[in-house]
């Protein structure tokens, strides 16, 4: 991993341990949590559509098997949440295998319709199967998760939790694409024939980062079980599967840093439209939660046909550019200088 | 199984696309360590032939016999772990990824870190990664391309990624390596260089086969010619017998 | 006892085939787009949304007559399929599948919730196009509407064999389905023809969405089922076989309903889209066509 990854790492240490002094209360913290679960999830989308490019419309799925597993293996076989947790990360590579295999083998349009018809099908099991998920009405008592016996009973226990756990992924990420493995995923996404040459299996490893990925955001759904402690089968619809990769293209498919930032700054985009609501309101905009679907859709067109790359490719390329022209300047003031 | 000069012998290898023969009953052999040229007018099948050799393609009939055994109709990877080793026509280097890292792809096979051992560990904490590293880097050096291990690949001009797409393919450590047409886009000194580099592949004990347009090039420096026309063979021989040959010269003159 | 069995069948038929209608109508659409530009329209079902809705206002609400507000629904979401190419598709060069994806996906969007902010979040009602007592069919019964949906997908696919084989614009436009820097060089306006593939497939939609709201009550969010299920027609005929995808269509609303009828109707959705990926996994050419087509086709 360059030097430079770790320097991001730094920076985003930095920044989970600062914001919770930044916030005015609880609930704005509630919502990093929640951009944590999101991050999770499009921590593995990116490894699987950035780095191994292949698009999945259903990882929502993933993420309810997590969810579903840490709310039935707990509640109804008395589980501790983290033996739940294992059971749905293993749970959702099998699926991920099961449903991989065969589709991987499908390109384009195929694989993103395939997956998202497996998000469907799953969301209508949840729904459908009241005996094991409550059907529509969901499932309560979900017991909270304890660290080493300690209880994460607090917004701010849970925040920095969920964001360690976001930092490791993305730390076993970022060491993965710069190994044997990655440098084989990235390979064919430049190119299958010739990895297929040197000898990468590309259809093991094309279901490998799927189920990888199936697991990250099943882990990412897990979390948000323990933490909320009730889940029903509306946020694990077919839309949600839509915003994960709405997500990872705004933040940047090219790179792992823009997966994080776009779950987060979609995560909490939300609550800025809201606040924006009431000064909206004064111009006589009167803004409803309801028109977010909007800003969102309008957000990922813009970002795919102006800057396709993501925000993060955007940035770095600003900052590439601004770094230049500050070497520019610097080298004609020594050569007036001399 | 006895010794046995040749490490590849098409026997009467046919293959159909839809309605069209794309290679008809063709036969010929490839001797051990030697640099072997197929050549022929655009659409005689030579690229077909390289794309059933190393698994892209499965023939319709005939047979392929690979170090005295049959090869299975297998996928591209396995026949990469095989020992073949190939280069593509239009040229397909990793883009997005540098020189180096394009032929550390190359050491797949020799190395084996799986998604739990890579995820864990930084590369600098495991010694595979520096070998995989070390290893890469003396191919590249062997081409050529030593200054552009940094680079990445797709901003650097044709002649360095064929060069490139040579170094990866070597890095799998191969005992017969094909390359397709390495020199088309080439200006006439990266053609010598070219030349020289497939001589001391050969030297390193790798039987070397190309598909080429080049002739200057072809007859320079290989030890045997097949010539393809219509999917058939037309002629097979050293280059002094192909460019006597009244047919070859035929063909390629048309009457 | 024996009638109640083949009664139950019978009205299991005509309720797949009343579905079935729609997403033979959606799938086409989808390969309209697909012919043309290799493009999958994710935004498909929100065309049919819009359609329905747009007739819903005009008919119930502004009291409009039906035929004419039946051509101005369709006449406006044919503008929107227009606006969509050229805004949207048609400024983008060389784009990738995946950025194309994202860009119909983001569309789809765009007029789910745009259809969400003027028509709200419940369903609307419409009246049938006849009134007029359900008929009786062997003791099951037949809405004249399902004859009206019959109807409508004869006629829509006969104008679709006369438009593609016996005009002009519509032979360029094969021919710029089968390969488009060939038709370019035979003089054909190859980009208009994709905004031509755009205008077509929304109509199809907005008419599959105004037949089918009398029947269903139409809400915004109904689209991504719909254009998922006609995506689902549309591969099992065989992407790009309009005439297979009609076939599909209608066996895929058979199945769909028979599984709703006799199995369980909680499942009933999820069915068809298990057929859609059995069939993926299988067959990826379709029922119809022949597998090795699709691996040829560039995705």
């Amino acid at each position: 991993m360059p030097l430079k990854d770790y320097i991001g790492f730094c920076i985003l240490i930095c920044l989970v341990l600062l914001m919770p002094h930044l916030m005015v209360n609880d609930y704005y913290l509630g919502v990093l949590v929640f951009a944590a679960f999101n991050c999770l999830a499009c921590i593995g989308l990116c490894l699987l559509m950035g780095y191994a490019g292949q698009i999945s419309l259903g990882h929502g799925a993933f993420i309810a098997i997590g969810a579903y597993s840490s709310g039935i293996f707990t509640t109804a076989f008395g589980w501790s949440p983290w033996a739940a947790m294992a059971a749905g990360a293993f749970a959702a590579m099998v699926i991920a295998m099961a449903v991989g295999i065969p589709t991987l083998r499908l390109k384009g349009h195929y694989l993103a319709m395939a997956t998202l018809g497996f998000a469907s099908i799953v969301h209508i099991v949840a729904v459908a199967a009241t005996g094991f998920t409550g059907g529509p009405a969901g499932m309560s008592g979900i017991p909270g998760l304890r660290l080493f016996g300690y209880p994460l009973d607090s917004d701010l226990k849970y925040y920095y939790f969920a964001w360690a756990a976001v930092i490791i992924g993305l730390y076993f990420a970022f060491n993965l694409i710069h190994s044997r493995v990655g440098r084989g995923l990235r390979a064919i996404h430049g190119s299958g024939d010739a990895a297929e040459a040197v000898g990468v299996n590309t259809a093991v490893y094309k279901i490998q980062v799927f189920a990888l990925s199936a697991v990250y955001a099943s882990v990412g759904g897990s979390l948000y079980a323990c933490y909320v402690n009730y889940i029903d089968p509306g946020p694990f619809d077919v839309m949600h599967s839509v915003m994960l990769v709405t997500m990872v293209a705004v933040g940047g498919l090219r790179h792992l840093w823009g997966a994080v930032i776009g779950a987060v700054l979609l995560s909490v985009l939300p609550e800025i439209l809201s606040m924006a609501a009431a000064p909206l309101r004064g111009i006589g905009i009167a803004y409803r939660p309801d028109y977010d679907i909007l800003v969102y859709g309008g957000i990922l067109l813009l970002i795919m046909m102006f800057l396709p790359d993501g925000l993060f490719a955007g940035i770095a390329s600003a900052g590439r550019s601004g770094i230049a022209v500050v070497k520019k300047y610097a080298r004609g003031g020594r050569i007036a200088g001399k | 199984m006895p010794e046995n000069n040749q490490i590849l012998e098409l026997q009467r290898l046919r293959k159909v696309f839809g309605g069209v023969v794309a290679l008809d009953d063709l036969s010929f052999a490839v001797k051990r360590n030697s640099i072997t040229s197929v050549i022929g007018p655009n659409g005689a099948g030579k690229t077909t032939v390289f794309n059933l050799i190393t698994g892209y393609l499965r023939p319709t009939s005939g047979a392929l016999v690979y170090k005295g055994s049959f090869l299975k109709s297998e996928n591209p990877h396995r026949m990469a772990a095989m020992g073949i080793g190939r280069t593509f026509q239009n040229v397909q280097v990793f883009a997005d990824m540098t020189g180096l890292e394009n032929v550390m792809v190359g050491r797949h096979l020799r190395s084996s870190a799986g998604i739990i051992v890579s995820g864990l560990l930084p590369s600098f904490l495991r010694s595979e990664e520096k070998q995989v590293t070390e290893d890469a880097a003396r191919c590249l050096e062997f081409v050529g391309l030593a200054q552009a291990a940094d680079k990445p690949a797709g901003a650097l001009p044709l002649g360095n990624q064929r060069m490139l797409e040579i170094a990866r393919a070597l890095a799998i450590e191969p005992d017969l390596l094909l390359l397709d047409e390495p020199a088309s886009g080439l200006n006439s000194r990266e053609t010598i260089a070219m030349g020289e580099l497939i001589g001391r592949i050969r030297q390193k004990g790798i039987t070397v086969m190309l598909v080429e347009h080049d002739m200057e090039l072809v007859m320079d420096i290989s030890d045997n010619v097949a010539v393809m026309n219509f999917g058939k063979l037309l002629a097979e021989g050293t280059p002094r017998e192909i460019q006597q040959n009244m047919e070859v010269i035929s063909a390629y003159l048309g009457e | 006892m024996e009638l109640g069995v083949i009664t139950d069948w019978l009205q299991f038929l005509f309720m797949g085939i009343q579905r079935g209608a729609i997403y033979a109508m959606v799938a086409m659409g989808f390969n309209m787009i697909y012919s043309s530009t290799g493009i999958i329209n994710f935004a498909q079902g929100e065309f049919v949304v819009l359609g329905g809705l747009m007739m819903v206002s005009l008919t119930m609400v502004l009291g409009l007559s039906l035929v004419f507000a039946f051509f101005v629904s369709v006449a406006f979401v044919t503008v929107v399929g227009i606006l969509m190419e050229r805004l949207t598709i048609n400024p983008v060069k060389h784009p990738s599948v995946l950025r194309l994806i994202i860009i119909t996906i983001a569309v789809s969007m765009l007029l789910k919730g745009g259809a969400m902010c003027v028509w709200g979040k419940g369903s609307h009602y419409m009246r049938h196009f006849t009134e007029g007592a359900p008929l009786d069919f062997m003791g099951a019964t037949v809405m004249p509407q399902t004859l009206w949906i019959i109807g409508i997908l004869i006629l829509l696919v006969i104008g679709y064999v006369v438009f593609f084989n016996f005009t002009m614009t519509g032979k360029c436009m094969r021919a710029c389905a089968i390969n488009r820097d060939a038709a370019r060089l035979a003089g054909i306006n190859d980009r208009r023809m994709v905004m031509l593939s755009f205008a077509l497939s929304a109509a199809i939609g907005a008419i599959a969405g105004i037949i089918i709201t009398p029947l269903i009550q139409m809400d915004y969010a109904r689209g991504a089922l719909l254009g998922l299920k006609g995506f689902g027609a549309a591969v099992i005929g065989g992407l790009g076989n309009s005439l297979g995808a009609v076939a599909a269509g209608l066996l895929l609303g058979t199945i769909e309903a028979m599984a709703g009828g006799y199995v369980s109707s909680h499942y009933m959705d999820a069915i068809a889209l298990v057929v859609m990926l059995a069939v993926l996994f299988v067959r990826p050419g379709g029922l119809f066509g022949k597998s090795e087509e699709v691996r040829l086709k560039e995705f």
